[in-house]
């Protein structure tokens, strides 16, 4: 861990803590998320924490830009990682099936593996919440077994389903609203990622960990899964 | 008697309700969202004296959007003249108007500037979601419907105010719109500048941007002699406003107000937010310059139009 700050903008500093995408990142960033909360207190406008980096945006009527450099070096001078036990563990069930999942078949042969078998490698790993973006509620995860990674798709589809959970490189997510993506499909889960309506809240957040679970047609139904085949909706 | 409110009787290409923006959620995924030109949107309000962040309509292009009101009211129009008519007669721009109870309100075409704002007395009456009344499309979020989408004919407004406290706008308080001349754009250098090649800083600061087509709240694109930056593409980092991005084919994107939270280009820095309103009102083919400035000068510079709304 090496800290770097750099100016984003007027009034917002980029905290880089790493190069290069790792799982063990994470305990870092979340303790520098939650030091930099802290610093900043009501002087915090947002705090976007990535993969490798915070973006912090601060409020420019309460500190220059060299006391916001300051407080930020000052937050993190003795910064140790958080307690990886911080983060909540997300079971969740996913139909996966090549009418909800159009790429499941080509992700399991570019891999050389069954559709069973690539099914299995999606969920044998816990992965990491890395960072919530490009939607709301659109979490990032990883890493994928570099065996079953998959580069996204040559021309992003104009929609994809709620729900849907994919593959690009070796990271994996899942759609919280339907919109226009590029990752390979794979299947479908009908837990809500993001109800606004109801909490404003997402349901997964940088640091947790999600465990993906092999569910049948019938259980994905019955949870209230929308069955309908990703490719009758673009 | 019914509520005071005014009825879409036909909607334009974009009319969207807007505050401030949603701000401390950016790390949930969610835009920031908000009034483009927000000096435009603030004068708005403080025309008629409510709270300057109070929710208005932001009203892209005009293209006939038609609202008629069943009872009288104040409003304040400010930002792009859309050639805004009431019951035909042209109205005087960044003023507060009376408009009586089956009067009719249209926006036509922009004749300068693109995004019109439109204040109520207290601010349109909108769901509040995560902390704004902000409406954004792509997320499905804010507007009358909690669907994020334009008005529809057939909508109806109402506000929360009964009444205003119209002021006159100070001499001399409003920045020209952009026209034929080069619109400056201020930005402050992004540590990441350090790794453009060549003539490529050179060029960003030394030769007229145009404008793009491709242009929404969520970014705009500037065409010009194409920049080119030794990183390929960067771990996805949080995306301030006003970040100008710099995709693989070396033209600029300025990511604005319904940005994505994370990104992945290669950045030069970022517009300040003056630039960002100053750039929000520019139609396709402006030509921009683009003009280095200090983080320091630059918050200088917030901190004196923030006076003025004293």
């Amino acid at each position: 861990m090496k800290l770097r700050l750099e100016t984003a903008a007027m009034d917002a500093l980029t905290v880089r803590l790493f190069d290069a995408i790792d799982e063990s990142n994470m305990a870092w960033i979340m303790a520098a998320d939650e030091a930099l909360r802290r610093a900043f207190d009501h002087a915090l406008i947002d705090l976007i924490p990535s993969y490798t980096t915070l973006l912090v945006h601060y409020d420019c009527q309460k500190l220059t830009f060299a006391q916001a450099s300051t407080l930020a070096r000052s937050a993190l001078r003795n910064l140790t990682p958080a307690d990886a036990q911080q983060g909540q563990l997300h079971e969740i069930p996913v139909w996966y099936d090549e009418r909800v999942g159009p790429e499941l078949p080509t992700v399991a042969q570019r891999a050389g593996l069954s559709v069973e078998a690539l099914i299995e490698r999606h969920c044998s790993h816990d992965y990491c919440v890395f960072a919530l973006g490009f939607a709301p509620g659109y979490g990032f995860m990883g890493l994928v077994d570099e065996a079953i990674a998959t580069p996204r798709l040559k021309t992003p589809r104009q929609r994809v389903a709620a729900g849907s959970v994919g593959i690009a490189d070796r990271q994996t997510a899942i759609y919280p609203l339907l919109s226009p993506g590029g990752w390979n499909i794979l299947g479908r889960t009908a837990v809500p990622l993001f109800e606004h309506a109801k909490r404003g809240e997402p349901l997964l957040r940088p640091g947790d960990k999600v465990r993906f679970k092999a569910i049948s047609q019938s259980e994905f139904e019955a949870a209230g899964g929308d069955t309908t085949p990703l490719e009758e909706r673009s | 008697m019914s509520q005071p409110m005014l009825t879409v009787k036909q909607a334009g290409p974009l009319a969207l309700i807007q505050d401030a923006g949603r701000f401390g959620v950016g790390h949930l995924g969610v835009t920031q969202g908000g009034a483009a030109d927000w000096i435009a949107f603030r004068w708005a309000n403080w025309l008629l004296g409510n709270p300057l962040e109070s929710a208005a309509l932001e009203i892209v292009m005009g293209g006939n959007l038609t609202l008629v009101a069943n009872s009288d009211v104040r409003l304040a129009l400010t930002g792009a003249d859309l050639a805004a008519t009431l019951d035909g007669q042209p109205l005087t721009p960044n003023d507060s108007f009376m408009m009586q109870a089956g009067q009719t309100l249209v926006f036509r075409q922009p004749r300068k500037g693109l995004r019109a704002y439109l204040a109520f007395p207290g601010g349109l009456d909108a769901p509040t979601v995560l902390g704004s009344q902000a409406c954004t499309a792509r997320e499905h979020i804010g507007g009358l419907h909690e669907d994020g989408k334009p008005l529809k004919t057939g909508d109806q407004l109402t506000w929360k105010g009964s009444s205003a406290t119209p002021r006159q706008l100070p001499q001399g308080t409003l920045l020209p719109l952009p026209d034929s001349e080069e619109t400056v754009l201020d930005m402050v250098l992004g540590s990441q500048a350090a790794h453009f090649a060549g003539r490529s800083l050179f060029d960003a600061f030394n030769q007229p941007w145009t404008v793009d087509q491709r242009a929404d709240r969520m970014g705009i694109r500037l065409t010009g002699k194409a920049l080119n930056s030794r990183l390929g593409g960067i771990v996805s980092e949080g995306i301030p406003l006003g970040a100008v991005q710099i995709p693989p084919d070396g033209q600029p994107i300025i990511l604005m107000n319904d940005r994505q939270t994370i990104g992945g280009y290669p950045r030069l820095g970022a517009l300040t937010p003056m630039a960002c309103a100053r750039l929000a009102q520019c139609l396709p083919g402006t030509k921009v310059r683009l003009q280095p400035i200090s983080a320091t000068q630059a918050q200088a510079a917030y901190r004196a139009q923030l006076l003025k709304w004293q």
